[in-house]
């Protein structure tokens, strides 16, 4: 058995710092880019813009670039289970649009209070998530004809919903909150410093407790630049919000972290506990990288796909909500036109994959951030509508590209 | 061996539809043995070791295991009795690291929590008992790992659930000569540490490498099943390509076995 030398020999137990930065690069030579192009071309943007629109950098526009990607970075999160399986949802835009004409209708025109009007529009979610799902792992119908079916008809439903055309308004405080709100100033600086605090303690225990056990852990070093980096640019981030961005401050004081901000973090931190810690998260990635080799070891390859998809779906419904919110209301384009393209967008510029087995769910928020930044920067230098789309189109390509080139990268040098 | 086998079959007849590909076919693994299953393609190999996976139900016949008569209906059955089949196409996930592939489908949890710390343990522990080396970081993602390595982990995957015969389709099939070498060593140590390997093999030379038992079938008939320090090359070469050497395989096609 000593045939064979391996230059991964050098790796074994370099638990130092230097070993990891020397594995990572390693790892990014080998074509597994990670966040690397999402983070670079976020700094790029933003540097960019920064200098060709001074306006950009203002803590209004800061808070702006959260409530204008929120629902995106939400629907893209949906999008990323569907995504690892290899799989696509076309119609995750107009399901958010049929979720929010729901709540919209049960709001409004029902009177329903806003919390069963929200449980009607995730409970519509997880219903179309189901059926979708259902026809394409029990039927056997390609996902990409499934999904563009109910993309065209999801269309129509929401125009039924609201009547052929007109627009329903949201009166609903709560509702119209999540988008429009601020968290106070006081508790932000609260959570934010739990957060940081709570994530230090778990990362600590858990590499205490490898090394207690013999295994090979996180050097203390690494641990601390990746605390010490969440708190530098939460930090960083809840303080910008948490200035005053009224133009006339007296009359009405507008500042603090948007309620959308939490609400996404949640999910971030929902959504990556369940694809990394827990053993459906696991079986996601098994089946997107090897289905026949999941259903051989006894994983429920059916089920895990229709999950996917209803946690997709169910994920749209709350990015409706959010639009609906943000818009103060729903209309017939509510998730439509270019909202499916943009999540698709995000979560592929964050560095998931289209060919399945590869992803998370900070994907998302990443890519979202850059598809934002795009929207936002280019609004702001007065460019038309044709040439944002042109531009996000062409970004979209781009990353689809770098995920092809690193994947044929990555089988070149044996990784992936 | 002293004591009677582990796994036995006897009689066992298979068709699918019109076409029957298992003749009364006996077949017998000792524990801490490597039985050499040869036979050209189409003999039948691949649909006998289903049928002891579970994958294909038996037409009849009688399955014994331990000695006592079993009823293995699905590959729950054949796992839950300790057997365990190495496919050719590994059935490994390349997005998955070592230990992940492992354990898959059958993670350890704490809670709702994978159990990583337990799990990794227990790959390091069956890794090192096959006296491992050639793999240095458990969580190295499947697909950097060469051909050889991929087939010792999913070896390893088919040894950590304290299994007692493990079946091997053609594991050095897609090999280079000294991973081969490092996989038949593998499969030796197997049976040292006392468990029943079924090894499927086209390569004569890997079978009288490693091999205690030749069992030969020709054309769904078990030609022969002889000790391999007892048998020529040659031999077995006529047993496959004839069904018959000598003394030894089918007498005039009457199917009865030596």
């Amino acid at each position: 058995m000593t045939t064979e030398t391996l230059p991964e020999q050098a790796h074994k137990a370099d638990a130092s710092i230097g070993g990891y930065v020397k594995n990572y690069l390693d790892r990014v030579r080998g074509g597994e880019l990670g966040a690397l192009p999402a983070v670079f071309g976020l700094i790029v943007l933003c540097v960019l813009f920064s200098i060709l629109r001074p306006a950009f950098l203002t803590p209004g526009n800061f808070a702006n670039l959260f409530t204008q990607g929120a629902a995106v970075v939400v629907i893209a999160m949906g999008l990323i289970f569907v995504l690892l399986l290899g799989e696509i949802d076309l119609s995750a835009g107009y399901a958010s649009g049929v979720c929010a004409a729901v709540l919209a209708v049960s709001l409004t025109n029902n009177g329903w209070p806003w919390y069963t009007a929200v449980a009607a529009a995730m409970l519509t979610g997880v219903v179309i998530g189901l059926v979708l799902g259902a026809l394409v792992a029990k039927l056997g119908v390609p996902s990409f004809v499934v999904t563009l079916a109910a993309f065209l008809g999801f269309q129509g439903v929401l125009l039924l919903l609201v009547k052929g055309g007109t627009n329903i308004s949201i009166r609903d405080t709560t509702i119209l909150a999540i988008a429009n709100k601020n968290v106070p100033p006081i508790v932000s600086w609260i959570v934010l410093v739990v957060g940081v605090v709570v994530y230090a303690g778990i990362q600590l225990f858990r590499a205490r407790r490898r090394i207690g056990r013999g295994l090979l852990a996180d050097p203390l070093t690494l641990i601390a630049f990746r605390v010490l980096s969440l708190a530098v640019i939460s930090g960083v981030a809840v303080y910008v919000l948490n200035l005053e961005r009224s133009r006339n401050a007296i009359i009405v004081s507008l500042k603090g972290v948007p309620i959308v901000v939490p609400v996404i973090v949640v999910l971030l931190f929902v959504w990556t506990f369940v694809l990394r810690r827990t053993a459906y998260g696991r079986h996601i990635y098994a089946v997107g990288g090897n289905a026949e080799a999941s259903r051989r070891a006894g994983i429920d390859v059916d089920r895990i796909r229709i999950s996917a998809f209803v946690i997709c779906s169910f994920m749209a419904s709350i990015g409706g909500i959010i639009a609906a919110s943000r818009a103060n209301s729903v209309d017939p384009n509510t998730g439509g036109s270019d909202v499916l393209l943009f999540a698709v967008g995000a979560a592929v510029i964050g560095g998931t994959s289209l060919f399945g087995g590869k992803g998370r769910a900070l994907d998302a928020v990443l890519g979202g951030a850059v598809v934002a930044v795009i929207q936002n920067g280019m609004g702001l230098m007065g460019y038309s509508a044709g040439v944002k789309y042109v531009v996000t189109g062409s970004v979209l390509l781009l990353a689809a590209g770098v995920d092809a080139l690193s994947r044929k990268r990555a089988a070149s040098t044996g990784r992936r | 061996m002293s004591q009677g086998p582990v796994l036995e079959l006897r009689g066992i007849n298979k068709s699918f539809g019109a076409v029957q590909v298992l003749h009364d076919v006996a077949f017998s693994v000792y524990s801490g043995e490597v039985t050499a299953l040869v036979g050209d393609n189409g003999a039948g190999k691949s649909t006998l070791v289903k049928c002891i996976g579970g994958i294909h139900p038996i037409d009849a016949g009688d399955y014994f295991f331990e000695g006592e008569k079993v009823h293995v209906s699905g590959p729950r059955d054949a796992a839950d009795l300790g057997v365990e089949i190495v496919y050719q196409d590994l059935a490994l996930c390349d997005n998955l690291d070592i230990v992940q592939n492992m354990f898959l489908g059958r993670e350890r949890k704490s809670g709702l929590v994978l159990d990583e710390a337990t799990m990794e343990e227990m790959a390091a522990k069956t890794l090192d008992g096959l006296s491992v080396r050639t793999v240095t970081s458990l969580r190295q993602y499947v697909a950097s790992l060469s051909g050889g390595q991929r087939q010792t982990v999913a070896i390893a995957k088919a040894v950590l659930w304290n299994s007692k015969v493990v079946i091997l389709d053609e594991p050095t099939a897609a090999l280079g000569v000294a991973q081969t070498a490092q996989v038949l060593e593998l499969v030796r140590r197997l049976a040292d540490n006392g468990l029943a390997v079924v090894l499927i093999s086209h390569n004569m030379n890997d079978v009288f490498a490693v091999s205690d038992r030749i069992a030969a079938l020709y054309l769904g008939r078990m030609a022969a099943q002889v000790k391999t320090s007892e048998v020529t090359h040659s031999q077995v070469v006529e047993l496959i390509t004839a069904g018959r050497s000598g003394e030894l395989g089918i007498k005039n096609g009457n199917g009865a076995a030596s």
